[in-house]
Order: structure tokens, then sequence, then C-alpha cells
């Protein structure tokens, strides 16, 4: 794999930001996540998540179903203000 | 961002079965304490820490870096705290995201600005700038603001904001490099008190050391409780959004005090904040996030910057405030625990305090010189009179 592969395009993380950070001993992927930013754009790791834990498994050589997913954050999709702010201020539900 | 490999993250494998000095907790206090203890000299320094570094809410936080305190102890301590993280990206050779572009404090009742204006003159004292403008000030610094709604504003030029994670990395690659060892992975599940030392059982084995740091933040009191030692700080959680990444088009952090909101733009583009949601007081850690949060958060931004209900959230998430009764933390030797030290109940400030606040601790525990803040932030202050509260904490 070229090292200057863009995997994350949101954040321009390539293979070898990846290569370093396990190299640096990051291993699971909310680790690498906040070492190299990675899945913190606005498509927040839905295309980037599974090739860059493809590459963790493979600079690391742990199997990739050792690998979990980061925390999946809300919104699902990146939503305007507006939406949010014409709730009703409700319960204060978990 | 990344800086060359070298390791950063924490050490596989056993424990040692000694150590000099035991940290507990890899977050921003007990890096920054590992580091400045080891650059000054002290060996044998173990980090110990629950999950990975950054989980807490030196992960989690807004990375902002004030100097508007109510308190002396706390503007002139942020004053140097500000010029260690100045030199931060040169001296540990990674970049940080650090922009100076000041906080505004946007007020609504003549109550928070008699408050406000006592600030600002204790702050001119310390020769922070900090000074009290107009609305129409305040629109000149900040054209998007629908600032009719407000009263005034305070503003100093120099505070700044910080992209919080690459300050771990820092703190933890310059501490590995001088010798500490850190640990992830790794919760301390008993401590158990000895003649000379104290000895932690953990998930790899138990340590033992003569001296140990509880810098577990909304954990401390859990830590501390292994040990039957009572602290009163308690676990609140606070929540926060980003958005997508925009054109640089807002200077400073902006905050208004009635509500607790915050909202800066950091240097990646996106905008981060947060604003006050009432809990009742709880001893869970709480990280879920709320759709309330989300409604609350939109409605200020919105009500503050209208222009920015077209933009997008990607992002909403939560951390573990640290606090305490008076608003300030607790630290220095648990009385009656000789060589158990509390470095805790930092308020939501922790990330902007620790470079200081390690570098004094690290001072302090080697012996070389005590800060007055071991006096004043002491455990045994609690239930005492006289004590001096902190008035500023947001969010």
């Amino acid at each position: 794999m070229p090292r200057k592969l863009i995997l994350c395009r949101c954040e321009d993380v390539t293979a070898d930001d990846i290569a370093q950070a396990v190299a640096a001993g990051f291993r699971s992927l909310e680790e690498v996540k906040r070492y190299t930013g990675f899945g913190t754009g606005p498509c927040q790791g839905k295309e980037c998540l599974v090739p860059i834990a493809l590459t963790v498994a493979r600079e690391s050589g742990a199997p990739v179903a050792a690998l979990r997913p980061f925390t999946a954050r809300a919104p699902l999709c990146p939503t305007e203000l507006k939406q949010f702010a014409a709730l009703a201020a409700g319960p204060e539900a978990e | 961002m990344t800086a060359a490999p070298r390791r950063l993250a924490g050490l596989d494998g056993p424990l040692p079965a000694t150590a000099e000095l035991v940290i507990v907790g890899g977050g921003i206090m007990g890096l920054a304490l590992a580091y400045n203890l080891a650059v000054r000299g002290q060996r044998d320094v173990v980090v110990l820490e629950a999950s990975y570094l950054a989980s807490g809410a030196s992960g989690r936080n807004g990375g902002g870096l004030r100097q508007q305190w109510s308190t002396e102890m706390n503007i002139r301590l942020m004053q140097e705290s500000l010029e260690i993280c100045g030199a931060f990206a040169r001296d540990m050779g990674i970049n940080v995201w650090m922009r100076q572009g000041g906080y505004l404090f946007l007020m609504r009742t003549p109550e928070t600005r008699a408050q406000i204006e006592r600030n600002i003159a204790l702050q001119n004292r310390c020769d922070v700038p900090t000074r009290l403008i107009t609305t129409d000030d305040a629109r000149r610094i900040v054209p998007e603001l629908a600032a009719d709604q407000f009263l005034a504003a305070s503003y100093n030029p120099t505070d700044a904001v910080v992209f919080p994670w690459p300050f771990l990395w820092g703190y933890a690659g310059a501490a590995s490099r001088h010798g500490v060892r850190i640990y992830t992975d790794t919760p301390v599940t008993v401590i158990e008190q000895r003649a000379h030392d104290y000895l932690l059982t953990t998930g790899r084995g138990a340590i033992a050391a003569p001296r140990v740091v509880n810098a577990a933040g909304a954990w401390s009191p859990r830590v501390a409780a292994l040990l039957g030692l009572t602290l009163p700080d308690w676990p609140a959680r606070h929540e926060i959004l980003s958005t997508e990444p925009l054109k640089p088009f807002l200077g400073p952090m902006v905050s208004v005090l009635e509500s607790g909101l915050y909202v800066s733009q950091s240097t990646r583009g996106e905008l981060v904040g947060g604003i006050t949601m009432h809990e009742p007081k709880t001893n869970d850690i709480k990280m879920g996030s709320r759709l309330a949060f989300m409604g609350a958060m939109a409605r200020g931004l919105c009500e503050v910057m209208p222009l920015l209900g077209d933009v997008k959230v990607v992002r909403q998430w939560a951390g573990p405030y640290d606090l305490t009764s008076d608003g300030n933390p607790i630290v220095g030797e648990a009385p009656g625990w000789p060589g158990f030290f509390l470095c805790c109940g930092f308020m939501g400030h922790g990330f902007m305090m620790a470079p200081v606040v390690a570098k004094y601790y690290a001072l302090h525990l080697l012996g070389r010189e005590t800060h007055p803040l071991f006096e004043r932030w002491r455990l045994g202050r609690f239930g005492e009179e006289g004590t001096e509260a902190e008035g500023m904490i947001i969010g």
C-alpha cells in the first residue's frame, strides 16, 4: 500500500500516519483515533473506519476481529443546529 | 499531527515489583506530573492508567486556556500556565494547535457585571489586560454576535485555546524519554497501606511504592476509597459538541456567564462548545450523550450567533468534571496517610492548570520548593471557615 495513501479524507490521515501510530504503541481504534485525528471530521469514520482498522491490524499483527470500532457519536449524519434548536426543551432523558 | 515514531502509548507486560513513586491516572495531570518529576531528576516513576491515555476528561474537554478568574491564586497560576503552553510545541516537539484569540465573556445582568468588575480589577492588578467592554465593542470583535441582548462583555485578548489530545502525547512522550514507565489498561483494584509503602494491586500484577499520587480526576474518590479514605469531590457529566469545519471567523472563545455556554473555533476550523445542564448530584460517572443537551446548546448558539443555525453538528460527547464545594482543587499529602498524595478536584479546568500545577507539584514532592497552593488547597480546608472560593466555573 502506498505510504501516502489517504485513508481518512476528512482529516488527511495517511496509511503512513496509521503505521506511525501503531509504531508509537497505539493498538486500539480509540487510541489511534485520538493520536491521528482520524474519524473526527464530517464523515465521523463512516468512510475510513474499515480501511483504517485493516491497516492497524496489518501493522500491529493483531487479528481484525480483535479490533473494536470507536464509540459512535450522535448525530447520525451532520445536522444543522437550527434543527436541534427547534426541538422543544424537554426532560433530560438518558 | 503525528510526530516521529516513538513509544507513547502504555507499556505491555507485568508491572515492576516496586517504584519510587506511582501516579494513578494517565490524564493530563498524571502525565504532566510524571514528566515534571522525571525531568528534574526523580527516578523510577510509574504511571497507572485504568483505560487508555486521554480516555477521561483530559481527552474530552474544550481546550480553553483563560486567565479570567475571581481569585488571585488562579489568575497567577494560569498566567504561568499559559507561558508554559506557549512554549510547549517548541519544548516538546509536538503541535498543540494553540491559538491566542482571547476570551469574550458576555453578561446579561447588573449582578453579574458587578462581580465581573471586581474580577477584572483583580486581574488587572495581576497584569492580565482584561477590560469591560460595551456590546458594540463586543460586536466589533465578533461581528456575528446578536449583542443587543447583553449588558456588557469582559474581554481578555491574551486567553487562548488548544487542541487537547496532542498535549497528552507531548507529556507522555517526554516522560517516557526521561524514564517514566506508563501502563495503560491497568486499573488499580486494591491499595494496601503497609509499614513503609503502599501496595497497589492491578490486573497486571502488584507494585509497591513509598509514595503514591492520586491524579485520577473524576475517578479519584474511588481510588482513595480503596484505601478507606473519603474524598469530598464528586463527578459531574458535562456535554460538548463539535461542528463541521468552517473558514476561520471566530477570534475569541465566546461564553455567556449566566448560561455557562461557551464556544470557540479550533485551528482545525470546527466550532467546539458546551453549556451548563443541571443534573442531580451523583457519584456515578456518566459519559452518555443526550438529545436534551443538543437542543439546549443549539438554542444557546443560535441565540448568541443566529447565523450558526445553518452550521452542521458532526459529533457530541461527554466527559466528567471533578467538582468540589468551593470550586478549588484538592492537593498535597492526605492527612493520616503519609506518602499518599492528592491531585484532584480540578473543577473542569484541570487541563489548562496542569502545566503549572504539575511543575509546582514536582518541586513540592522533590522537597525543593512549596507553593502556597499546597496550603490553600489542602484536603483539611473543607469544613474550616474563611476559605476562598473560585466563582468562575464555566460549562
